[in-house]
């Protein structure tokens, strides 16, 4: 076993594994834009082959099934190489429960496949996909070299707790995706996602806020607070986009390529946003801590998870 | 114990997500069998060939003729290759009549206490050029559906009903065609290929051989109705749906005309 963070080349095969998950969750979008979700009708296999010809919806429904895969085999040599090299328990752990959660999300997408899109089994891929881009984007800062260099927290004399507020604004982030979710494969209406859009918008404002004014000293922290906020305001307006251009292309005999490409974005900007705040939330933890507190709380990420 | 916790918290979430997973069972035999057509009413009177009448007409088009949208096939070559002309999307076709192209009219009410046989005839589905053939079709529950692929390219046949099972096949070029029932009335039934999502056809089930699809004349013919009184219903895919009651005496025929308007 090596010191935690000792491989910077295990380190770079998590953000590489990242980089697939967030690939994969574009080409997820573009499955569903092109209603293509069912252009083959068989699991695992692909019209009974490993490789179709890839044309029309079969490009982006076996497109997609092919950048799983890879992720997949990604996710296999990163939890295998994390249970022999990383020292830290709870690394190791959390390595196996996205193993896990890679594993059920291709067999969740095998399931829309042979149940022909129900409703429940779709929203679940799609939030699933979400969480598993998280475990893989922790897993990326877990064995970065910055995350494991020994730092002195910042006091944080602020209430709420700036954490706390990081906390809520990534929880917010997540629901709204499974709202978002819910409604682009018919479980929902508009309101609740313009709802939970409202409360986003709320949430990452203070924690940008707060950020900018009280934090100025955590440079790590307020550049990733004004990077949600900025993903924020974009995604506000992918979200009124999106809105705008199925109204308009309702109608259309095929799907539309402005349709696909604004909604996909929007699914994405999505998973960057929440991607953001979860490391924002996750650097909180490890920059801060709480001011003439004389509770037995733990201090770091690190000691809550150990 | 902290630990626990956090092994207690992931698994708490993996278990949220994948709570809602209830729903889509596999339809199941059972089901397939709960299916089959429901018993009919009292029986009627076998029907007198010699008292049979006819109710005939044509469906209208009012306002401004819709412009015909081209359907872009540009990524596909398979499709591109057996279309050199462009194609149009048949979801409105206005004749040069005035009348309605595709349009679906069939007995809504007036025969329930009657059953009919089911004809032994196939009614064909060709995948053909990247477009189904025909449009609008209609077949009895219970009578064969033999649809074929015609293209040098793979199709998925996904018929997506809301009375009877659905279903989703593949169908690769040159391979033999496949034969389905449907054995509850439904209208109308879309069916789908996600591989060219701009192809699009409907079916017409119904327990019996009364309706009729509109041409390139528009007209429509429903004959051999023994007298009564009955509801026709006219359906289109983008106009929606008209009914009209008519009442027909032995050997009678009545002409009706529906209209739909942009």
């Amino acid at each position: 076993m090596s010191a935690p963070g000792e491989s910077v080349w295990l380190h770079r095969f998590a953000v590489l594994t990242a980089c697939g998950t967030f690939l994969l969750i574009i080409a997820g979008g573009l499955v569903v834009g092109n209603e293509a979700g069912l252009a083959v009708p068989d699991w695992p296999l692909s019209y009974g082959m490993l490789m179709p010809p890839m044309e029309g919806g079969v490009f982006y429904e076996h497109g997609h099934r092919m950048i799983a895969t890879s992720v997949g085999f990604l996710m296999t040599v990163l939890a295998i190489w994390l249970w022999r090299r990383e020292p830290r328990r709870w690394v190791r752990r959390l390595g196996i429960v996205a193993l896990g959660a890679v594993i059920t999300q291709g067999i969740l997408g095998g399931l829309t496949v042979i149940y022909l899109l129900p409703t429940p089994i779709s929203v679940s891929h799609a939030c699933l996909a979400q969480l598993f881009f998280c475990m893989t984007l922790s897993l990326a800062l877990f064995t970065s070299r910055g995350w494991n260099s020994p730092m002195e927290p910042a006091e944080d004399r602020e209430a709420p707790q700036f954490r706390h507020l990081a906390v809520a604004a990534t929880v917010a982030i997540f629901i709204q995706l499974a709202l978002g979710a819910a409604l682009r494969h018919n479980g929902l209406g508009i309101a609740p996602h313009l709802i939970g859009a409202g409360i986003v918008a709320v949430l990452i404002l203070w924690v940008a806020h707060r950020a900018f004014w009280k934090l100025s000293g955590q440079g790590t922290l307020v550049r990733l607070a004004l990077a949600a906020g900025a993903l924020m305001l974009l995604q506000l307006t992918l979200g009124v986009g999106s809105y705008w251009i199925r109204l308009v292309t309702q109608d259309a005999v095929q799907p539309q390529l402005s349709t696909v490409w604004i909604t996909t974005a929007h699914v994405a900007v999505g998973a960057l946003l929440l991607g953001v705040s979860l490391l924002l939330t996750l650097q909180s933890y490890r920059r801060l801590t709480l001011s003439g507190s004389t509770l037995p709380v733990p201090k770091t990420l690190e000691e809550t998870l150990a | 114990m902290i630990r626990l916790k956090w092994s207690w918290l992931v698994s708490l979430l993996l278990v949220l997500t994948l709570a809602g997973c209830g729903g889509g069972e596999a339809p199941s035999m059972q089901e397939d069998a709960a299916m089959e057509e429901a018993p009919a009413g009292p029986p009627a009177e076998p029907i007198d060939p010699e008292t049979v009448g006819a109710i005939t007409g044509s469906v209208a088009f009012e306002g401004e003729t819709p412009r015909r949208v081209r359907i872009r096939m540009d990524a596909v070559p398979a499709c591109t290759e057996s279309n050199p002309d462009p194609v149009y999307s048949e979801e409105v076709i206005v004749n040069d009549n005035g009348t309605l192209q595709n349009v679906f009219v069939y007995v809504k009410a007036g025969l329930e206490n009657r059953t009919f046989d089911v004809p032994e005839q196939l009614v064909h589905l060709d995948q053909n050029g990247c477009v189904y053939h025909p449009h609008v079709l209609g077949v009895m529950t219970g009578q064969t559906l033999h649809i074929m692929n015609s293209d040098p390219t793979n199709h998925n046949i996904h018929p997506m009903p809301a009375q009877n099972r659905e279903w989703n096949k593949s169908q690769p070029p040159d391979t033999a065609p496949l034969r389905e029932q449907f054995p509850r009335p439904e209208v109308m039934l879309p069916v789908k290929c996600n591989v060219h999502p701009w192809m699009k056809a409907y079916i017409g089930v119904l327990r019996h051989p009364f309706f009729a699809v509109t041409g390139t004349d528009g007209a429509f013919s429903l004959e051999g109705l023994p007298p009564g009184d009955y509801t026709i219903e006219a359906w289109h895919e983008k106009y929606g749906t008209a009914e009209q009651t008519v009442t027909i005496g032995e050997k009678e025929t009545q002409e009706i005309e529906f209209t739909f308007s942009s």
